[in-house]
This record gives structure tokens, sequence and C-alpha cells, in this order.
């Protein structure tokens, strides 16, 4: 079958051999595969390809186990690095089961029939999803959390057919910038404001907070639900759910839209994704929300079942006015979610929590009373907070390294000298310890 | 099916008070003055259950999905091919799935390393200059296009370019994500060999033609012998062409895209370069992109220094950027996966994989358009569209003869789409399947055609043999039921 002759490369992925080739080739009345190619311009067809030949599988691991080992993880050292993505505890349980085939290998639900694990498990999410956000209505999930967020800026601007998003100025500086890549070529408007007392301006579309906000300290949601229904504009909460195991959830505060990034709970960090982006809503706005949505009905026999609903809002119905041209609803990482949620449960999710704080608090309690650190910001955090250094915290961090230990995150170009730290259940008192002790070596 | 009916019973409905998932250890540091209690909630409504029950629970509910660990499942446009576990096992690795997107680069050179090469791989295989992989899904990746060719105008004081071409047979998420950019979106009809009609084209390449949006193959699984032309008409108007790479599985080392005009297109990795679909995500959807469009690329791309050292690969933002559309680099975990697939299939690998999928779909053509209609009698690429018009008259409709598959043990092909044709069925096999299973497959739509004629009934009321049968969605709609709540 090869076309100089040589022996053909036989991949374990496929598994017709040359001799059923030959036969499904003589049922199509052709002599050669490339006759099935012929429509591509013959001048472009069958390129070089300069990509690096097959490697057997027991080399290939070798290879990326090296490299995977090139990198310094949580395995292997005590991370103080949060800033949205976060090191919480993921039961056993979990892996196992988002690995499952069943769930991992199946695609979106479109065929209820055949789906019904998948959907009822996106039932179980939202539901799970409505309960911490303190909110009515959630969809599937989103990609990760910045962009939902950006998605739920959209909605508000939807919603009140008005074309300015004011964001808080302590809302990550990231996720501003997510929100301004999906707002701004549409010629939306977004404006930062003071967090203190923001005023907003007539013809406001929404108020996008962040709630613990970037610097890990909790927003007064109750002052700016005032402030953006003094423009009849929409509150935007951006959430980190395991927070929402202790505190009042945005819901109860009067949000209109709650966003989050749900990799706290049941998805490891990954360098950063694939994560699951959350998103809330009241009913009334239940039509603008974008995203997959799963509803519970009955079969033609009267058996309770699931399916997606409410499609003609997505894009393969109504595609360009569509409220979003999103698909994908990270239906894996909601499932993983849904599974630790319910392993940590109503007693273990608090628990997370207050042992986040606790010990988040004994960290800067031990780091305030070295000399040269100070913390600029006043009021309440939850698990992060940011502490100004008598040096430059990249230096620190490279020292900090030296000892096992991953750093907080470096957030001079905004609070000059200052590093946002994140602590979770997952330090123990000797690594709160180490960390205080490392950077007292800096103490002034 | 008893578990099955047994575990309709929600965690909620489960829970028992005082039951708990997991035990979680004591506080070992003094404990801190809580806040205020008026920043508290007095509890969070989630289940008490114990663990034994949870695995339980989630096993049973996904026994109740098909999936292609467990059936043939010839989605057409989703390229359902076979998910290796090697890949799954390298994205686990704590290096990779225990490492934080804020580390100084200097601590992640492995993972950045891998991007950088599945970059080049990329780049490679589409023909085009450079790649970002921070898109997280061929939406996202498709609307990073659309981002940078309206950017592009701009900058070349172009703004006023906004019509966006999209041919009649496109995946709705093209003009969506058209739409969400503030394009003006204008459908192309497609012309009766199921190519781009030319003369429609010329008609819209106007001075506000910001560009094109093109699948190829098509939607219809055909790959249109004139688009070279096409991309040529386009680019005369002064218009820039997206490639939509949902159906590449078609192309590896068949043709480059770079080759024939495009600008700048999206991958999927979740459909060609086999990471897993988790039910509807996780995917991941760079972007391809030439030259003229490569500085506006998404944020980040990982770069390679000239010299050696402990920061060779660095995260850098494109000149003219587009932005940042996510948080993060990347959903990298699916990038490892494909990483992995790539390296394991190589070249050669690769070039298999479009020759058996082209196979597979002509020899399902073959072996069944004497039972179904084929709309465009032509050889198709990677999946082939058929009708169930022949059926429909004997008052079996297309949706029914797809879910009757379902009782035959194989997931429906896609239906309904592309629009453009009646009764559609779009059937993609992939290159992982074997001739056998094609085979079954081939003999049970024979069979189901049959039954059309001679038991109408037992396909209409199809399906019989699953955990339910055809749901009630108009009632879904009307009365949303969309969460469990607890009733007072």
């Amino acid at each position: 079958m090869s076309d100089n002759g040589s022996v053909p490369f036989q991949s374990h992925y496929m598994p017709n051999t040359p001799a059923q080739r030959a036969v499904m080739l003589e049922a199509l009345g052709l002599d050669s595969i490339d006759q099935l190619f012929e429509d591509i311009p013959s001048e472009h067809r069958s390129p070089s390809l300069n990509i690096p030949p097959p490697t057997s599988e027991l080399e290939l691991r070798a290879e990326l186990e090296a490299m995977a080992g090139a990198n310094r993880h949580t395995g292997a050292h005590a991370s103080f690095l949060g800033a949205g993505v976060y090191n919480h505890f993921i039961p056993s349980m979990v892996k196992p089961l988002i690995t499952r085939g069943e769930f991992l290998t199946s695609y979106t639900p479109y065929q209820a029939e055949a789906s019904q694990g998948t959907l009822q498990v996106a039932y179980e999410f939202q539901t799970m999803v409505c309960s911490l956000m303190g909110m009515e209505v959630a969809n599937d999930g989103m990609y990760e959390g910045a962009s939902s967020l950006a998605e739920a800026a959209l909605m508000a601007c939807r919603v009140t057919g008005r074309e300015e998003i004011c964001v808080l100025n302590t809302v990550s500086p990231t996720y501003r910038e997510v929100v301004e890549t999906y707002a701004l070529p549409q010629g939306l408007k977004v404006t930062t404001m003071d967090a203190v007392r923001p005023r907003l301006p007539e013809g406001a579309a929404c108020l996008l907070t962040q709630y613990p906000n970037f610097y890990g300290y909790m927003e007064d949601l109750e002052a700016h639900k005032v402030a953006a229904q003094e423009r009849d504009a929409l509150l935007v909460v951006s959430t980190d759910p395991v927070a929402m195991g202790m505190f009042r959830p945005p819901g109860e505060f009067g949000a209109d839209v709650v966003t989050g990034e749900g990799q706290a709970i049941g998805v490891p960090m990954s360098f950063g994704g694939p994560f699951i982006g959350l998103f809330a809503t009241r009913k009334k706005y239940l039509r603008q929300m974008p995203g997959r949505i799963v509803g519970r009905t009955v079969d033609s026999e009267g058996k309770t079942g699931y399916v997606l609903t409410l499609q003609t809002r997505e894009q393969h119905i109504r595609r360009e006015r569509a409220t979003s041209n999103i698909c994908t609803s990270q239906a894996l990482l909601a499932l993983a979610s849904a599974i630790c949620a319910a392993a940590l449960g109503k007693q273990g999710l608090r628990r997370v929590a207050e042992l986040s704080y606790h010990k988040a608090h004994y960290a800067a309690s031990l780091i305030g009373r070295v000399a040269g650190y100070s913390f600029p910001i006043r009021g309440t955090f939850f698990k992060e907070f940011v502490v100004k250094c008598p040096a430059s915290p990249s230096v620190i961090n490279e020292r900090l390294l030296e000892s096992g230990i991953i750093g907080g995150l470096d957030i001079s170009h905004v609070m000059p000298d200052c590093m946002l730290l994140c602590v979770t259940e997952m330090n123990t008192r000797g690594q709160i310890e180490a960390l205080a002790g490392a950077l007292s070596e800096f103490s002034r | 099916m008893n578990t099955v009916d047994n575990n309709r019973k929600l965690l909620m409905e489960q829970s028992v008070p005082g039951r708990v998932g997991t035990v979680l250890p004591d506080l070992d540091v003094p404990e801190q003055p809580l806040p205020g209690q008026e920043l508290l909630r007095d509890e969070v409504d989630l289940p008490e259950i114990t663990e034994p029950e949870i695995v339980r629970y989630f096993t049973n509910l996904s026994r109740m999905n098909f999936s292609i660990d467990t059936h043939f499942y010839p989605l057409g446009s989703c390229t359902m091919k076979y998910n290796p576990k090697i890949n799954d096992e390298a994205a686990f690795l704590p290096g990779f799935a225990a490492i934080h997107p804020q580390q100084p680069v200097g601590q992640v050179q492995g993972a950045l390393e891998l991007m950088h090469h599945l970059q080049n791989y990329l780049a490679e295989i589409t023909g085009m200059a450079a790649t970002s992989l921070a898109s997280l899904a061929g939406a996202q990746g498709e609307l990073c296009g659309i981002l940078m060719i309206q950017k592009y105008h701009r900058d070349r004081g172009d703004g006023d370019r906004l019509k966006m071409l999209v041919p009649d047979s496109a995946h709705g998420t093209n003009p969506a994500s058209a739409a969400m950019a503030g394009f003006r979106v204008v459908s192309i009809p497609t012309d009766e060999n199921g190519n781009c009609d030319l003369e429609a084209l010329k008609k819209e390449a106007t001075p506000d033609l910001a560009g094109m949006m093109i699948t190829l193959p098509s939607t219809l699984g055909l790959f249109d012998p004139t688009i070279v032309e096409v991309n040529r008409l386009i680019h005369e108007a002064g218009g820039l062409v997206y490639a939509d790479g949902a159906n590449m599985n078609a192309l590896l080392g068949r043709v480059k895209m770079g080759d024939l005009g495009f600008d700048v297109m999206h991958l999927n990795l979740h459909k060609t370069f086999s990471t897993p679909h988790g039910g509807g995500g996780p995917g991941a959807g760079p972007v391809c992109a030439q030259p003229n469009l490569q500085p506006y690329l998404a944020a980040p791309v990982v770069e390679k220094r000239a010299e050696e050292g402990p920061e060779r690969f660095v995260l850098s933002t494109p000149e003219k950027t587009i932005g940042k559309v996510s948080a993060s680099h990347g959903n990298f975990g699916v990038l490892v996966r494909a990483y992995t697939y790539i390296r394991t299939l190589g070249d050669a690998g690769l070039k298999l994989v479009s020759e058996n999928a082209v196979l597979n779909a002509n020899y399902i053509l073959a072996k069944l358009k004497d039972k179904y209609l084929l709309p465009f009698d032509r050889p198709c690429m990677h999946e082939v569209v058929l009708s169930a018009n022949w059926q429909k008259a004997k008052g079996v409709r297309g949706l029914e003869t797809a879910k009757r598959l379902l009782d035959y043990g194989f997931h429906a092909p896609t239906m309904y789409f592309p629009l453009t044709v009646d009764e559609a069925l779009l059937i993609e096999p992939t290159e992982t399947e074997s001739k056998e299973t094609l085979d079954e497959f081939i003999e049970a739509m024979r069979a189901i055609d049959q039954e059309a004629t001679e038991n109408p009934e037992l396909v209409q009321n199809a399906p019989h043999t699953l955990p339910v049968r055809r749901l009630n969605e108009a009632q879904a709609a009307r009365r949303p039921d969309l969460r469990w709540e607890r009733k007072e």
C-alpha cells in the first residue's frame, strides 16, 4: 500500500489491515486511496510533513515523564500561589469516576435517550451551582471563570439594551482583559471604577464585581447592589465557590448574575485548564442566558428523564442571532465538580472553607510579626491576602523555591513590592511556619 | 434495568443528615477570629452522602451513556474517534496536572516546551506560520480568528469592512462567532454539486467585505475543488479567509490549508487530535495564522529563546494581539493529550488517519446509496451526508431512523444538519473503526430501511431498548425544571 514500497506503518489505533483496505477499495471500484483525494488541486496534494516519526508508547511515556518532571509541582512543593487558581483537596473517588469511558468519551448529549448519564449529572451540577450561589437558575457550565464573566457582561448588555460595562478596580486584571476582548470589538464600552463607593454613569448596563476580590478581600455587595440599582443596572458577581462554603452567597445580596471559576472544587490546576466556568442568574433572565441548559421532563411512558432544553437560544438553531457562540459546557469538569461537591457535602465544603480561612489568617498573623512586612489592604479576607515586602517579591520567591516553597503571586506591577499569598487546607502548619521563617530572612 | 431505574433518585434525595463523603484533617493552627455573623451564611444546601453511595450513583449514571469506549459513534462533524488512554495518563502526570499557571516560567519549562512543540506541529500540519494555543474550544477559536481579521482591517484604516460571508452549509457557530464580533453575516449558497456558488460569491465581493469563513471539507463532507479560486476572489476584494478546521481529519498530510490561500484557521483538538469530548467539553481550539495575521494571535504564545538557560521557553504577547480570551494559557490538559497523540502517530500515522477516515466514509457511502438518497453523487471525504427522504415517503423521518439505530447499538448520526439537505443524516465513521464494525452498521441501516417498509411503527416509536423512551422536549422548554428544589 505504501507509495515507495517500504513496509507501511501499522497504527494500534486503526484496525483496518492493508488486505481489508484493498477489499474496501474494490467495493468502491478504485485501485488506490489517492483517487479519493482527487478534488484537492493536484499541485497541493500530499505535501511534505515535517513531524517526528511514530513513537512507541513505551518510549513516549518516558519522554513525557521527563518533560513533566522538569516542572515544579505541588506534589513536591508547598505552594502559596492562588490568584484565581487554587490547590484544594480532591477526594480520590473523583478521578476514577471522571475517567470512566462512558463519561469521558461521550459527546454532547444531543441524543437524550443515549445520554441520560451525562444529562442527569448536568442537572445535579446546575442544582449545586444554584445552592452555592444562592441563585435561581444555572447553566451546565462555561469555559472558565474569566470568559464566563465576559459572557455575563454581554448578557447584561442584551438584557438592558445598554452598552457600558462598569468594572471595579478590585476585579482580577486578567478577567478585566478578557471582558475587554469580548466586549470592545462589538462597540461596547468598558469602564473601570474605584471599588470604594462606586458611582455608575447613567446608562450603565452592569457593575462587575469579584467576591472575594482579586486581592482576597470580601467586597461590600450590599453597597454595590445599591450602586447598580440606582442606575437600573445589573449587579454581576464573580465568585470562588469554596468561599461559598462559609460566606453569604451573592444571591442573598440581590446579585443578578453570578459567575465563577469552578476549578477549586474537584479540578486539578493543570497549568490553567481545562476548567469550568460557573454561570447562574435569576429566572427572569433565563432566556438571555448563554450556554447549555439541561431540564427534567418525562418520556412517552411518563418516566422521568433529562434533555437539553431552551436550545432556541443557541447557535445551532439561531445561528447569528444566538445568545452566544458557545457550544461547550465543560461537561467533564462539571462532573468532577459535582462529584467533589457531593463528597465534601454540606459539612465538608464549610470545613474546607474554614480550614483555609484559619490557616490563611494564621499565616498573616505570623508574617505580620516580621519587621518590614505590612498589609496595605484593610478588610475581611478569605484565604488570600496582600503583603507588602521589604524586598522584590520575585527575589523573595527565588529564595522560597530553594526551601521547596512556591511563593505568592508577584503583583508589584499593580502594587509596588506586593505579593498576593494564598493559603488553603492543603498547607500544613509546618509549611506555613517555614514560609514565615523564610520571609523573615528579608526582615528589616 | 433495575439499577438504572433506582438510580433516578438525585443526590439530594439520597441525602441523610449526618453522613459524610470525605474526612478532612483537624485544624493544626490556632483558631482565628471569624468575621462578623452578617458576612457568614447559615448552611449550604449540599447532599450528605457517603463515598460508596457516590461511587455507585455516578457509576450507574455512566452506564446510561453511549460513548466511544462502548459504542460506534458515527456522529457527523464531530469526529468521534477513539481517545487513546496514554493521552489521559500523560495529562494526569503530577508535573502537568499539579502546576499553577502563574508559576514563574523558570519553574515550568517542561510544560512550556510541550506547548512550543505543539504550536510548531500544528503550524506544520496546517501550513501556517504560527499558532496560539490560547483558545479553549472550536467556537472560541473561531471568535479569535474573526477578531484577528477585524483588527487587521481596522489597523489598515479599513474598519468599514463589516460583512462576513458564511456558506449556507456552515456550522451554526460560524455565523454566531461573526455576529459576536459585530459583523453582518451574509449566507452564500451551495451549488448543485455541493460546492460554493461562485456567481453568488462574486456578487458579494464588494468593498465592505471583511472576509469569509469556510469549512473544508465542507459540512457536506465534500472537498470543494474550486477552493483556490474562492480564496482568490475573496483576496481580490480585499477580504481575508478563515478556515474552520473542524473537518481536518480528512486532510492530515494530504493538503496544507496554508497552501490553499487561507489566512487563519482553528483546529479542534477534541476532534482531529483525539482528545476526549467528555460529554460536551473540554475541548481546545488552537488558532494558526499566516504571517499577515500572526501579530494578532490571542495571548499568550510560547517562544523559544535562542540561548540556552533556565528560562529557554517563555510566554509572550503577540505584538498586535486581540487580547486574552481566558485567565490562563489555554486548556493545557487537552494540549498534553493532543501532543501525545501527534507524537504517537508521527508523520506516517497522521497520513494514515486521513486515508482510513476517508476510505471508511466512502465505503459506507457505496454500501448504502441504493437504500438512502445520496444528495451529491461523488466521492466524499471523511463523512458522508445521506438523506432519509425515501424513508420519509414511507412515513419514517430521519430522526426516527436515527433513534432506531440506538436500538441496534449504534449512536445516531448527526441529523438535520447541514440544514441545506432534507432529512440529512451526516455519518462520520473515523479511522478508528474496523471494516467489521462498518459492515454491522451498514446492515443495521439496511435493516431499518426494510423496517420502514414493513413495520414503520417500530421505527417511528424508537428507541425501545434504552433507559428512557422518546422524551418530551416541548414540556421541558415550556415548564423549565432546571434544578432540584426542596419541597417545603
